[in-house]
């Protein structure tokens, strides 16, 4: 993208705006929550029993690490409540398997990431982390 | 299409837990860029991952645009017994890559 003085002034602007947002932790996207609706059916999701390590201002969006733990989990599912879609991936787990990976992932911008499980017996958990981004990973 | 880089422990003890680290050059084109003339870059991504241990499935994932270039997944499991661990990376374009570890216990 080349920068034009009208895009300059856009992208400031936009900046601008982000940082008045205050930064709450559940005040997730209509499609992020539509992504975990159809992740959980709709069930009722408690906090605890998911760990998820994220560093607290990544300065390339294009490669953030992240890593997520929840001990007997079947199924693990990682949100990007920030980008222009939320899906950043979905893991399940076998039998032999501890219900942990790390990856690195895409950011756009400062915005929660989102990680959620269903547990062997059906409950569902969940934990938020905010990563501030200085540079924005999705292209242009 | 993508080589596949894998680092795994060649022995362990039975009932160990052990991490599997991986790697797969991968462009993982998001579908959002464009090119010089404006165009959107078509998506071309690994969009699926699996690992199995001696037939046993150990973890399987489902990777979405957010995944960074060069995709990098590290993961851990508790190996039972001697056995070979297969793992395999899905494109978009329907082509896979296959690498293979064997782990023995001792």
């Amino acid at each position: 993208m080349s920068l034009t003085r009208r895009n300059a002034l856009a992208l400031g602007s936009a900046s601008f705006v982000v940082t008045l947002l205050p930064l709450n932790a559940f005040a997730a996207s209509d499609e992020t929550m539509a992504a975990i609706k159809s992740f959980t059916g709709g069930s009722a999701v408690s906090e605890g029993g998911i760990s998820l390590t994220t560093p607290e201002i990544a300065e390339n969006g294009n490669t953030v690490p992240i890593q997520f733990s929840a001990s007997g989990a079947k199924r693990v599912m990682i949100l990007a409540d920030g980008n222009p879609t939320p899906g950043v991936g979905t893991f399940n787990f076998g039998e032999l398997s501890d219900a942990s990976g790390s990856t690195r992932i895409r950011l756009a911008g400062t915005q929660n990431v989102i990680a959620l499980a269903e547990m062997a017996d059906g409950s569902f958990a969940q934990v938020a982390k905010t990563v501030k981004v200085t540079i924005g990973g999705c292209g242009g | 299409m993508a080589k596949a880089r894998v680092k795994a422990p060649k022995t362990a003890a039975a009932g160990e837990l052990v991490t599997i680290k991986t790697l797969v050059n991968h462009k993982m084109e998001s579908g959002r860029r464009k090119d010089g003339d404006g165009n959107l870059i078509p998506r071309k991504i690994i969009n699926a991952f699996t690992a199995t241990f001696g037939g046993e499935e150990v973890i399987s994932a489902k990777f979405e645009p957010a995944i960074s270039t060069n995709p990098y997944f590290q993961f851990s499991f508790t190996v039972p017994a001697t056995g070979d661990l297969v793992m395999q990376w899905t494109d978009d374009d329907g082509s896979t890559v296959e690498q293979t570890k064997t782990i023995t216990v001792a």
